[in-house]
């Protein structure tokens, strides 16, 4: 990048100022049934604590219901319902991370959220053939990392039931 | 002229001449600043157009001449010299004079202007010596001018009364308690606004919070200061809502002038009554409204009234009334167009529906007039008998509910034959700040706008007796009527957190449309002042919800749309209710509902049929039904039409003058199929909820609350027509995967192949066909339902083309949905086909066609 040859700063400072502007391979990644998901940073507004949120009776399942962000009305989407896994045990609670997508904002509800992963240098593989159907239209591909695999999540699909 | 346009000419006008004086000060300075020139040039140019639109000849005549000037300057053909630039400054002084009495009087002063137009043309014509350079653009501008002669020559010549006007100027300019409009109006853009109500709707949120927490504590020292916030924040909101609201009037400003029009082009005597002009509307909501509505009023003009002759002949006044009605109903706006004409002619919807394809036969008999009426905001559909110059040119009501669906706003269409058409809009407040009242129900806050709200009844617990039920449906009798209870938390499918409890009832009284109704909750609240946001867009679709709100203590709840409400109701959910309570977690129950046709069969049987099914209703006078040998026959049509009793042991009863009989067809033939009495049609989700072994019985279903045995119509079609079964042997032994959810059609669409001599295979899910396919097994076809659990028939089809590639057997969708978008959704999945539920005939044409295509691609491969 032409940043890096402007600095006179030793190489590793220039690095992670590359590593900040370089959005596109930076993911937020969060856990969902013990499966490491990720969806790109930029699409993310924030990441909350538990919430309370408000059930929207008559609503598709998937929706958990809406909760208040500083005026805001965030729509929940309940992330296990979503790729049919089972509800969360006990009394567990779930995170937020919250997308903004078409003007409106949406919380993913997640079980835990984990670092925003650098791929960079990495190539996005497609899905697996074997991938479940309903899995595949909200999947844009899988990053392999060191030690796991990273499902990288196509919102636009997600958010679309 | 239109006093608001001219007004609006006006500000615009002062505004920009106010900046002229100093950019034509600073092309005194650089003369050669092109981009200023051309600035100048616009400014008095709008000036010009808006005059010779709005007719202010003297006024037009001067800008004119000025623009002229300009324009050569702005070609470079006329230097800027301080000469020109005094004359130009003399015709903007003398422009805005014009305008200042323009403002006063309301009419456009006479001023004779002749001389400073000649010198203002003077010099503009001396420009053409300099400009030898450049002889082109010359040939433009006098032709240009030509019209405008006449235009400075007739004032002129009129207005015989010399500079007498502009004497009237300090007079009038001398009033300072009168404001000009340039004063009392500024520009402001709407994006300011929107923040504007956003940061207010901010505060008034803020504003609750605070409220509550010295509520009951008049010792805080917090409570005066609040109070006055409170006062200031009320004040404010109103305010910031006012600069956003216009009456609707501004919308039909243009109307009368259309109706006018149209009433000459066709001949017609038209009356445009307007009623409401005065109800306020966002401005938002005003603008995407004007089109529609212009279009409805032009429609019921041209399609809805008749012509003077056909109205006479009818015995109808001559002049045809076209009435359009604003008024505010609980938190939206309703406007109806309305006309004495014609109405609509639903047999003729109906037909040329089914020839454009929006619909099929079958489907077409079931539906009710309503229902067919409403057809005309189908995408493509004009009822017009030729395409008039007037009403478009198909494009038409479907743009309307488009447009009107698009701001969240609903069209609603009702006719009478002979009487007239209504179309009724509601749009919503979606940018509102509305009082509701806060109710719970199920262990749930919900707000129930205040507008919708007649009273509040509190039935007491040793009084819970005068609730009555008919038919488990419950009514209380509130003084002279019967009000129809809901409760609230089934509507919603919560759990009651109170049941069995003998408690007081409380029931909300609200007004939807011309209905009142009781809604069951377990806790009254307060009123609250809340700001309506809009739903999201994944709850949009939920009829019951019109916004959600943050209240006081941030908890977000949902506003209840009173009106969704007693939609769902209304379409027999009660009934629904009943059955969800009897815990059957069936899914069916919750999706698709299936048009039933029920019919008493004899022996005290009910019976029903899909309507889809049925290829029409007839009724035969009992002598006219012949016996040959064994059979019952008709004659119909130049035809026989077999018939056959339900019961064979039974036998038609003799009394009965007229014979009810269910037609079914298939292909070229058809049956008829002997009832003792058609008893209703019901729209309900059709489970059956046990097989039968019965012949000619699928099984028994729930219908309207009885047990209801579901016919097989395809059994009794083969044992009408004997000759049925010699057809199996002409099918090839084709393997068929059918994948639906539902027992009811996996068995019909079955039977239906099996008769046909195809090898089927049934899965009850998506996820059953793919663990079949994985396994090996082969299929020459596979027929999916779209809308199922776990898998749908969107992601199988996806799943299967990624999967078999090679071997791929072509699919066909077969849904109960319907959308527009839905074949291409379908074909995009990998459906070859996409067919409706359930069109027998045209389901094993396409099965046979697709079977056979595949056979030859098979041996050519």
């Amino acid at each position: 990048m032409s940043q890096s040859a402007t600095l006179t700063a030793p190489s590793g400072r220039a690095d992670s100022i590359n590593d900040q502007l370089d959005y596109l391979n930076q993911f937020v990644s969060f856990s969902v049934d013990g499966q490491l998901l990720g969806v790109p940073v930029n699409s993310v507004q924030e990441v909350l604590n538990p919430q309370s949120i408000t059930r929207t009776p008559k609503a598709k399942p998937e929706i958990a219901g809406l909760l208040n962000l500083r005026g805001q009305i965030v729509t929940a989407i309940d992330l296990r319902k979503r790729l049919k896994l089972p509800a969360l045990k006990g009394d567990q609670q779930s995170m937020n991370v919250v997308v903004r997508f078409n003007d409106e904002s949406y919380s993913l509800l997640v079980d835990e959220v984990g670092e925003v992963i650098n791929v960079s240098g990495e190539t996005l593989q497609p899905p697996p053939r074997n991938l479940d159907a309903h899995w595949k239209p909200i999947t844009s591909g899988v990053y392999r990392l060191q030690h796991r695999l990273i499902v990288i999540i196509n919102v636009t699909n997600l958010l679309d039931f | 002229m239109d006093e608001e346009i001219l007004q609006e000419f006006l500000a615009e006008s002062m505004e920009n001449l106010s900046q002229l004086d100093n950019e034509i000060v600073i092309l005194e300075k650089r003369p050669d600043d092109d981009d200023l020139i051309a600035s100048i040039f616009r400014t008095i140019h709008t000036i010009k157009g808006t005059c010779g639109f709005i007719g202010l000849t003297g006024l037009g005549s001067v800008a004119h001449a000025t623009e002229n000037v300009l324009g050569r300057m702005r070609d470079h053909e006329l230097r800027v010299t301080p000469t020109s630039i005094s004359l130009i400054l003399e015709g903007v002084d003398e422009i805005k004079e014009l305008l200042h009495g323009l403002e006063t009087t309301g009419q456009e002063p006479v001023h004779d202007n002749s001389q400073l137009i000649a010198r203002l043309d003077e010099l503009m014509q001396s420009a053409d010596g300099d400009a030898g350079d450049v002889p082109a653009e010359i040939s433009e501008a006098p032709v240009e001018a030509t019209p405008v002669a006449e235009l400075i020559t007739s004032p002129a010549v009129e207005d015989s009364k010399p500079v007498a006007a502009p004497t009237n100027m300090p007079e009038e300019a001398a009033d300072p308690s009168k404001k000009s409009i340039s004063d009392l109006s500024i520009r402001v853009n709407v994006d300011v606004l929107d923040s504007l109500m956003n940061l207010v709707g901010e505060l008034v949120l803020t504003r609750n919070q605070l409220v509550q927490m010295v509520r009951g504590d008049d010792e805080s020292i917090f409570a005066a200061p609040i109070l006055h916030l409170n006062r200031v924040t009320t004040d404010l909101q109103e305010g910031v809502m006012k600069t956003r609201m216009q009456p609707i009037g501004n919308a039909w400003g243009k109307l009368p002038r259309l109706v006018r029009d149209l009433a000459q082009q066709t001949g017609k005597l038209i009356e445009l009554d307007m009623r409401g002009a005065e109800t306020e509307l966002d401005r938002t909501v005003l603008d995407a409204i004007k089109d529609p509505l212009t279009h409805m009023v032009r429609n019921s003009a041209d399609h809805g009234l008749e012509s003077t002759a056909d109205r006479r002949a009818a015995g109808k006044p001559e002049t045809g009334l076209v009435r359009l009605n604003a008024f505010h109903e609980g938190g939206h706006v309703i406007i109806c167009v309305d006309d004495d004409g014609a109405g609509i002619n639903a047999e003729r919807v109906r037909q040329k529906a089914v020839e454009n394809g929006i619909l099929t036969d079958a489907t077409a008999a079931g539906m009710s007039e309503k229902d067919l009426v409403n057809l005309v905001f189908a995408p493509g559909f004009s009822t017009a008998k030729e395409i008039s110059s007037v009403s478009g040119r198909g494009v038409g009501m479907d743009v309307v509910k488009t447009q009107i669906e698009r701001i969240g706003g609903t069209v609603d269409l009702t006719s009478r034959r002979g009487i007239g058409t209504e179309v009724r809009i509601k749009i919503p407040l979606t940018l509102a700040i509305i009082s509701a009242l806060v109710v719970e129900s199920g262990g749930y806050s919900f707000a129930i706008p205040q507008l919708t709200i007649v009273e509040l009844v509190r039935v007491a617990a040793e009084d819970r007796h005068k609730i009555e039920t008919i038919n488990r449906n419950e009514v209380y009798r509130l003084r002279d009527r019967l009000l129809p209870l809901i409760h609230l938390d089934r509507e919603l499918e919560l759990d009651d957190e109170h049941a069995g409890e003998e408690r007081d009832v409380n029931i909300v009284v609200v007004q939807a449309g011309d209905e009142q109704f009781g809604l069951i909750v377990s806790e009254v609240f307060d009123t609250e002042e809340i700001v309506v946001k809009p739903v999201g867009h994944l709850l949009k679709d939920i009829a019951i919800y019109q916004g959600t709100t943050i209240l006081g203590d941030g908890r977000v709840i949902m506003i209840l749309d009173v009106a969704g409400i007693a939609a769902q109701f209304d379409g027999g959910a009660i009934a629904t209710e009943t059955e969800c309570q009897r815990g059957d977690a069936d899914h069916e129950l919750a999706g698709n509902t299936t048009t039933m046709l029920v019919f008493d069969a004899g022996g005290e049987s009910t019976m029903a049929v899909p309507l889809s099914l049925v290829s029409r209703l007839e009724e035969f006078p009992t002598e006219t039904i012949e016996r040959t040998g064994e059979r019952m026959v008709v004659q119909y049509r130049d035809n026989l039409l077999p018939l056959l009793p339900i019961d064979p042991t039974s036998s038609t009863d003799a009394n009965d003058q007229i014979q009810p009989v269910v037609v079914f067809s298939e292909g070229d033939r058809s049956m008829g199929l002997v009832v003792k009495e058609i008893l209703d049609i019901r729209e309900e989700p059709l489970v059956i909820r046990m097989p039968s072994s019965r012949p000619g019985v699928l099984g028994t279903a729930i219908i309207n609350n009885k047990a209801t045995d579901v016919i097989d119509a395809q059994y009794y079609v083969e044992m009408a027509d004997p000759d049925w079964f010699q057809k199996k042997s002409q099918s090839a032994d084709e393997r068929v995967l059918v994948i639906d959810d539902s027992v009811f059609f996996r068995q019909l669409v079955t039977t239906t192949l099996e008769t046909a001599g195809y090898q089927v295979r049934v899965c009850n899910s998506a996820v059953d066909a793919v663990e079949a396919i994985e396994n090996g097994e082969h299929f020459d076809l596979i027929i999916s339902d779209i809308e199922m659990p776990m898998m749908d028939g969107y992601e199988f089809a996806q799943w299967y083309e990624q999967r078999c590639d090679d071997t791929r057997a072509p699919l066909i969708a077969l849904t109960s949905l319907s959308g527009a978008d839905l074949e291409s959704r379908a074909q995009q999945a990998g459906f070859a086909r996409c067919l409706t539920k359930l069109n027998t005939q045209q389901f094993l044409s396409c099965v046979q066609e697709l079977c056979h295509q595949r056979g030859r691609q098979g041996a050519s491969a």
